[in-house]
């Protein structure tokens, strides 16, 4: 028994050891993104940013995988509320989360059809989008942002965040050229709301993304602690009884 | 009433051999009671496998193949079916669980020479059985049509274009059209749901049956048949029932603790489980930056990338695994387990570990070096090469006659 557990402990820490190499590789590429710290378990915080969604997100943008009615079991609204401050004029509080737009015209509108948002923040992540959404610079070409270069979307929050400017320099790149890149975003008019509460606001939109992304996210892990306390128990006891079993055996 | 079962029963073995099969295959099934905690993972490769099965019939009623409806329907599976989330989650990690259990059964295997004679049969089922577990994963990770779905069925399939004069013609057919498209999800769904399970099973029931019919060996690669009793039993074997059948319900329980952790709390297990762009839904005209296999492919994968020319990466990638077939022969060593072998097989299989380990670390990776991809391929084979050198020239311990009480 010891050597078996021995050598499987040595290749729990070769794996153990090989994952964190692994995911510090993986993390690699994704650049420098601040940490959201958004969390999908404040409920205050994601039925916040449901109503921003709602307002400054839904105008182009869908979810087209979610049920507004889903909102009433998990996020503790009455239909009355989700149908007065979520749903659009002509939609049922049944009805999915489809955007007015209509989406073949908006890709001749914008260059490309606004993406539906259901699952973005599976696939970008939480601290994708929330770096996202703070880092939108105005230039005299009009709206850029440092994390995605050009993009088809202006800064529809503008009026919250203010506007930020871009403070360049200059770097050489691998062949030795210099060229001129974004070093940092300085804000140069002030929004309605300070960088503090812009950076709420925003972390209020990744929570309500995260929930829409995966709204079972919610009841699994509570469900989920009560499966763990099951099974330790039932771990245990089947324990208790392969150790009476086997007293005949291990003498 | 007793008396009316036992007539029942009586009934019902005069037709089918209903007593006769528990008795020889389950309380009447001898195994060395020396078992420890390797022996855990081919139950639990049973128990996942009747989890894909179980959890697989349930997906089937609402997954919806085609490629305009399947990513659709994956998520109306994770937010409108009636615990449709924990039954996809439990087939998303299950099936990554899968690997992992049966990697480390067949490591035991190597670790103490279950394969040697009697047992070639057993190990050549079992290989085959990880070769349609390959093929069946495979097909069931391009099911919910994703980016990473299609595109790694993309590069997967375009690889069969290395085969000379009839590649582009063996490519077209096995998609069905001239790329991945819906005439490919929906053949995969038939192979995934229908096919590859009757033969996985089959598979199964062979592997049992081969090792029932010389039985299990054990960490000391004592054979336990050499001294029986007056009665015929193996002197240190033990029914299996009730005793591994307690003992494997103990080991259940541990295992589905674990997986119960990564099923309510880390399901897509940081992106290797289920990846971020396959929350994308497939999409013909962008291709991915990256499109890594999924981690229990990714040795494979390094070692096809090992090697600049496409036909011989692809034929190294095939040997790779198929090399596993012959490990019966190619192991000289006139003891089974590891215990009784000196440093020579110890620091072997110590370095194929870790090559092992290594080439799927640089699988995953966007930019491994040329040189470290070929130096564990390298290593990787050289442990088969050289098995037959070092098996017949090291010293070997003399093998107990019977299993030690300790």
């Amino acid at each position: 028994m010891n050597r078996g557990l021995l050598t499987l402990k040595c290749l729990i820490v070769s794996l153990a050891l090989s994952f964190a190499v692994v995911s510090s590789v993986g993390a690699a590429p994704k650049g420098n993104l601040d940490a959201s710290g958004a969390n999908v378990f404040d409920l205050a915080s994601v039925q916040r940013g449901a109503a921003l969604f709602a307002n400054y997100c839904m105008a182009c943008h869908s979810a087209k995988y979610m049920r507004y009615k889903r909102m009433e079991e998990d996020l503790d609204l009455t239909e009355d509320q989700i149908q007065e401050f979520l749903v659009p004029a002509g939609l049922e509080v049944s009805d999915y989360m489809i955007s007015s737009m209509p989406y073949e015209a908006s890709a001749e509108w914008f260059g490309k059809s606004p993406p539906d948002l259901s699952l973005t923040a599976r696939s970008r992540g939480p601290d994708w989008i929330y770096t996202f959404l703070r880092s939108y610079y105005l230039t005299e070409d009009g709206w850029n942002n440092t994390v995605l270069a050009n993009p088809a979307m202006p800064h529809v929050l503008w009026e919250l965040q203010g506007i930020q400017r871009p403070v360049m320099e200059m770097v050489e790149d691998e062949t030795g050229a210099m060229e001129v890149k974004v070093a940092s975003l300085e804000l140069d008019q002030p929004g309605t709301l300070s960088p503090d509460a812009y950076d709420d606001a925003i972390r209020d939109i990744v929570a309500f993304m995260q929930y829409i992304a995966e709204p079972a996210v919610l009841k699994r892990q509570r469900l989920g602690i009560w499966v763990l306390l099951f099974l330790a128990l039932f771990t245990f006891l089947s324990y208790l009884l392969y150790h009476e079993y086997w007293k005949d055996i291990k003498k | 009433m007793n008396q009316l079962m036992n007539s029942i029963g009586n009934w019902v073995d005069e037709r089918l051999p209903v007593s006769d099969f528990w008795k020889k295959h389950i309380s009447e099934y001898y195994a060395p009671k020396n078992f420890n905690l390797w022996y855990f993972f081919g139950s639990l490769s049973m128990l996942v496998l009747a989890n894909q099965l179980l959890t697989g019939i349930f997906l089937t009623m609402h997954y919806k193949p085609g490629a305009e409806t399947a990513f659709a329907s994956v998520e109306y599976i994770m937010r409108d079916v009636e615990w449709g989330w924990l039954i996809r989650y439990m087939h998303s990690t299950g099936a990554s669980l899968f690997f992992v259990v049966v990697y480390l059964h067949m490591f035991r295997a190597l670790m103490y020479g279950s394969y040697q004679k009697p047992r070639e049969i057993v190990w050549i089922l079992g290989v085959t059985i990880y070769l349609v577990l390959m093929a069946e994963s495979f097909m069931g990770y391009v099911l919910p049509w994703g980016q990473m779905s299609y595109w790694g069925a993309q590069v997967i399939i375009s690889l069969f274009g290395a085969v000379p004069y009839i590649g582009e013609a063996l490519v077209e057919w096995i998609r069905g059209d001239y790329f991945v498209a819906d005439a490919t999800l929906n053949r995969f769904f038939a192979l995934h749901v229908v096919a590859l399970p009757l033969v996985l099973v089959g598979l199964v029931v062979l592997h049992l049956a081969a090792l029932h019919e010389v039985g299990s060996n054990n960490p000391e690669g004592v054979d336990i048949k050499a001294k029986k009793d007056s009665a015929g039993r193996p002197l240190d074997g033990i029914p299996f029932h009730p005793y591994y059948t307690i003992k494997d319900i103990f080991g259940v329980g541990v295992f589905l603790t674990l997986a119960a952790f990564i099923v309510f709390f880390a399901p897509e297990f940081g992106g290797k489980f289920l990846k971020p762009d396959n929350f994308v839904q497939a999409n013909s005209l962008v291709t991915p930056d990256h499109i890594p296999p999924v981690w229990y492919f990714t040795p494979f994968y390094a070692i096809l990338q090992a090697v600049p020319d496409k036909l011989m990466g692809v034929i190294l990638m095939g040997v790779s695994v198929l090399i596993l077939y012959i490990v019966p022969w190619l192991d000289r060593s006139p003891v089974r387990s590891l215990r009784y072998r000196s440093w020579p097989s110890k620091v072997a299989l110590a370095i194929f570990v870790i090559a092992f380990i290594r080439l799927g670390m640089l699988g995953l990776s966007q930019d491994s070096s040329t040189f470290e991809l070929r130096l564990w391929t390298f290593v990787y084979f050289a442990f088969f090469i050289l098995m037959p050198i070092w098996t017949r020239l090291e010293a070997t311990k003399p093998v107990p006659e019977r299993v030690s009480s300790s």
